[in-house]
């Protein structure tokens, strides 16, 4: 990996450029799905009625003048996120996909990340994301339970995570994740276990596990603050987060992030690199990306998107990272990962500053609580979270800021 | 001479009383709508009620002086100063000095609501005051009006001839004509020679950052102008005046005030200390033999510890101590320190309103996020050595052994209240160890019930308390009657394993075991589980007497980093930061502004 210019965090001097090096990470979205789920504040929209191939070619604007700004190096991880990017039409898949090979240079290794929903990956959109590059799926199952799924608004049932599943093998995808969702209106711990099973059964390389969280502007969010909203006990979310720690364990996945547990080697990279605080091209309506020191959000309606898309680069915000708050991400994304924050990363990312000079007091207090240790010694040395601190960690993330 | 004595003889001073929401505010904006005071441009709803305080809550705090012109039926032009009143009981002092000010008073009525308790106890100060007192019978184009029916109580219950009553209607601007010709008519003009000695009557201040201070000031003999050299009679502070002027109601410059008038004076006081309400201000070269009666030096009855949540905010806390100092006669602070809160103030206050009032200006104007300890009472504490102490901080009541006796505060509490509801005021006072005194009919319908409760139950919760069992029906008024022998004790709290002394309070030992039960019931609630199991607990002495748990938090953690949104995940966090400052690290707990007025907000 070539890397760019170094900067020293200095006092007053105005912030040079953080993470010289061009991005190898591509995040592309798209902002369509079939229905919006109770709990989603997520940029999206209901696809019919919407301009998709229109905004496919805004994409494509965008990308050109991405490139032309940034001439990317070999990429190495591109996620396609969404909304749900499989509700594209076979023909419009390939369109973008192709698109998507014109302008980044992906290498021929690289992991190539699409989400999608159960029941919208027919055989022959499972064939043109494969011709197009696609090589890992990531399903949104969240539960095999009808009576969530339908309590949640998802509109697929169980049965159809299982078919897809077997659809996306036979197409010839090895590469596959689930999403699974706990602390569910209702949800009870043995419903969890029961899904947990389900999912294990499939015997994917790869699972999500997310608890719920209520965003604001959701259904969930108004029917929470009516009260309406019959979340389980904190005693009981923590028995499914302990339940479902124990069991993929024993099961011989690892917990390699707060939320996210693979088969060795079947970690995902692309997020890896967010949590590593890595650059990122980001592209698409509303999202976000990361480079040369500038973090952007893009402009987030569809209609709004396509026209600025026409004229120039389609951000609503460009914000540069200073480095101090660069330091902060850094120890905020970083100790997601189980295997914590390495030293020699830290020094690499900041001109050769230690954290322990810009965190001491933090990290000695996080340490007397018992929610972070230190391992390792000199180069080698970081920290992550305990036992303790996993369930806790915004307490330890939120230290850091 | 002659052209003085015509102006003098063309001024009226007067000012409103009325129980809050009676329309005090609304009847003073129509005055300066009638009179041309201000364009209906100009004009802002209520505008007397200048700070956002005030018009939130629908009361008068700071008081407000309005010089107006009208053109009466006999053809003259007559200046009126309409002098603004608060309307609380918390604020009695300060309404006595503005009642000093004037000639006479309106006295407005409710049609549908009649005397209130607070509004009788503000006409005999003003009847105290010798003041012209011109009954107002307002909102009689409410359904609900009987403007017969209150014209006889006004006659009734104040012994006041109501015959001339102006039947009016503020809102709908009905009879301000007939009040503004009464004011003319039946006010006397001010006395006063202008030949002599200055003197003139401080009845408000507030400070300005590039004037100073600006003493609000009634003239009642000499003249004061810019260049005149003054003395503040009680502080003896001396200054040259800078400017006199009115308020129209802008503050604007004139060359003079002479007797009978009311304004402003500046004189690059910077001291806030210089200026009392209720002082005389003099000519320092030429000095008046004797002061205007009156003055007095208000003690506070309330007290209780202003702490700033983040220390760094101690200094910028004291700065906004004094400014609200000069303007409030009766705020009086000094620096207190707690093992659990740090270094603050304990504060006295005339009452909650005033306690309330000056914890949310703190917060609001001077953005100093604060922490206040439950309120208490002054103690008179006999200690077995024949040793007094007055004690306002319940951390500093001494310990069982030394103890001889302790005396507490009472109040006569006089509450007016429609006959239907005696029976659940009867049940509440006496909760709050209330004694029985007197019960009298106003009317038919109404009742004045008279108690005498220890203070320490009306700082508690008794407010709130007489306003739900009386559907807000009751109007409550309270004076000092005097001290007790009382049984009482001192509470102490523990937060995991350690007395936090702000959250000491000093309680009847009769319901030292409720109270105790119920604060670390409170408490648990209000504590947001920490890292840690946190016991709670209350305790007489070295005996506990109650215990809660509150449980360790066990999860909090973000889900999912989506698509790269990590400057939301910054937000949700530094969210999640932001509510930790607004706690108090006390020990190893940290613990929420509210839970130190835990004391206060429970029903037993």
């Amino acid at each position: 990996m070539s890397i760019g210019p170094m900067v020293q965090p200095q006092g007053d001097a105005p912030p040079a450029p953080l993470h010289g090096w061009t991005p190898r990470a591509l995040y592309i979205h798209i902002p369509f799905c079939t229905n919006k789920c109770f709990y989603c504040d997520f940029n999206s929209y209901v696809v019919e009625g919407q301009p998709v191939d229109a905004y496919l070619d805004a994409l494509e604007r965008e990308m050109e003048r991405t490139v032309a700004a940034l001439p990317p190096e070999t990429i190495r991880k591109v996620f396609v996120g969404g909304g749900t990017p499989t509700v594209l039409t076979p023909a419009q898949m390939t369109r973008f996909l192709d698109s998507v090979a014109r302008h980044f240079p992906v290498a021929p290794g690289a992991e190539f990340t699409m989400e999608a929903n159960p029941g919208t990956t027919d055989p022959a959109k499972l064939e043109a994301m494969r011709a197009g590059g696609v090589n890992r799926i990531s399903f949104g199952a969240q539960s095999f339970d009808n009576g969530l799924l339908a309590a949640i608004g998802r509109i697929h049932e169980a049965d159809d995570v299982v078919r897809s599943i077997e659809n996306a093998r036979r197409a010839g995808f090895t590469n596959l994740s689930i999403d699974l969702m706990f602390g569910l209106p209702r949800q009870t711990l043995e419903q969890l276990k029961d899904s947990v099973e389900k999912a294990l059964e499939l015997d994917l390389p790869h699972y999500s596990l997310y608890s719920l969280k209520v965003e604001e502007n959701t259904l969930f969010h108004r029917l929470y603050e009516r009260g309406e909203l019959p979340l389980p006990e904190e005693d009981v979310e923590v028995a499914m987060y302990e339940h479902l720690r124990e069991r993929l364990g024993r099961a011989g996945y690892k917990q390699y992030e707060v939320s996210n547990f693979a088969k060795p080697g079947f970690e995902s990279r692309h997020n890896g690199t967010y949590w590593r605080n890595e650059p990122y091209y980001g592209l698409g309506a509303g999202a976000h990306g990361y480079a040369r020191g500038e973090r952007h959000m893009n402009v987030k309606g569809v209609q709004a998107y396509i026209d600025a898309a026409a004229i120039g680069l389609p951000r609503k915000e460009t914000h540069t990272v200073t480095v101090r708050e660069a330091m902060e991400d850094f120890m905020m994304v970083g100790l997601r990962l189980l295997d914590g924050v390495r030293e020699a990363d830290f020094r690499r990312q900041f001109g050769g500053a230690a954290s322990e000079d810009v965190f001491g007091e933090v990290l000695a207090k996080l340490r007397e609580q018992g929610l972070l240790e230190r391992f390792g010694e000199g180069e080698a040395a970081g920290y992550r979270l305990t036992e303790k601190g996993i369930p806790l960690g915004n307490e330890v993330f939120g230290a850091f800021l | 001479m002659a052209d003085n004595q015509r102006k003098q003889s063309h001024i009226r001073n007067f000012c409103i009383i009325a129980h809050i929401d009676h329309g005090k505010s609304t009847l003073a904006d129509r005055i300066l709508e009638y009179t041309g005071t201000l364009t209906s441009r100009e004009m802002q709803d209520q505008i007397l009620d200048s700070m956002d305080l005030e018009r939130e809550r629908g009361i008068t705090i700071k008081l407000q002086a309005v010089r107006l012109q009208y053109k009466a039926d006999d053809g003259e032009t007559y200046t009126l100063h309409l002098i603004d009143t608060p309307g609380h009981v918390d604020f009695t002092y300060e309404v006595s000095r503005s009642l000093a000010a004037c000639e006479g008073a309106l006295l407005i009525v409710d049609a549908a609501q009649g005397i209130e308790a607070q509004t009788l106890a503000n006409v005999y100060l003003a009847l105290d005051n010798n003041l012209e007192i011109l009954p107002v019978v307002n909102k009689i184009d409410l359904p609900s009006a009987e403007p017969e029916r209150v014209k006889q109580e006004i006659e009734d219950v104040i012994g006041l001839d109501a015959s001339d009553a102006v039947l009016a209607s503020a809102k709908n601007g009905i009879g301000i004509k007939e009040i503004l010709e009464q004011v003319v008519t039946k006010i006397p003009p001010p006395q006063g020679d202008i030949n002599a000695p200055l003197k003139a009557l401080i009845f408000d201040s507030h400070y300005d950052a590039y004037k100073g201070v600006v003493c609000y000031i009634r003239v009642i003999d000499g003249t004061i102008r810019a260049g005149t050299p003054i003395k503040f009679m009680a502080t003896g502070a001396t200054f040259d005046v800078v400017e006199v002027g009115t308020f129209k109601p802008r503050a604007t410059v004139v060359d003079e005030l002479g007797p009978g008038d009311v304004g402003y004076v500046t004189a690059s006081i910077k001291n806030v200390k210089d200026t009392r309400v209720g002082d005389t201000v003099t000519n320092a070269k030429n000095p008046t033999p004797e002061p205007l009666p009156g003055y007095k030096r208000i003690n506070p009855m309330v007290f209780c510890g202003l702490y700033p949540i983040d220390s760094s905010d101690y200094n910028d806390l004291r700065d906004a101590l004094e400014k609200l100092e000069l303007n409030d006669a009766s705020l009086r602070f000094e620096p207190e320190t707690s093992q659990a809160l740090g270094f603050g103030f304990r504060c006295g206050f005339l009452g909650m309103l005033h306690m309330e009032i000056i914890q949310e200006r703190i917060e609001r104007e001077f953005n100093i996020p604060l922490i206040t300890t439950a309120p208490s009472v002054i103690y008179k504490v006999t200690l077995t050595s024949g040793q007094q102490l007055e004690i306002s901080n319940p951390s500093e009541y001494p310990e069982a052994g030394k103890l001889d006796f302790v005396e507490e505060p009472y109040v006569k509490a006089s509450i007016i209240v429609p006959k239907d509801f005696v029976g659940p005021i009867m049940e509440l006072c006496q909760s709050k160890r209330g004694e029985f005194i007197d019960m009298q009919y106003l009317d038919t319908n109404r009742v004045t019930l008279k108690y005498d409760i220890p203070l320490a139950e009306i700082v508690y919760d008794f407010f709130d308390q007489l306003k739900s069992s009386t559907k807000g029906y009751a109007s409550f008024d309270y004076e000092l009657s005097g001290y007790r022998q009382s049984n009482l004790v001192k509470m102490d709290i523990l937060l995991n394993g350690e007395k936090v002394d702000a959250l000491s309070f000093i309680v009847h030992r009769d319901r030292a075991y409720q109270r105790g039960r119920v604060i670390c019931e409170k408490l648990k609630e209000l504590i947001p589980r920490q890292m840690f199991e946190v016991p709670i607990q209350a305790a007489i002495g070295q005996k506990v007497i109650s215990r809660e748990t509150i449980k360790a938090m066990r999860k909090n953690v973000l889900a999912k980093c989506y698509g790269g949104d990590i400057s939301r995940k910054r937000k949700l966090l530094e969210k999640q930061k932001e509510g930790k400052k607004r706690m108090k690290q006390v020990g190893s707990v940290e613990v929420p502004q509210e839970a130190f007025m835990a004391v206060l907000k429970i029903d037993e």
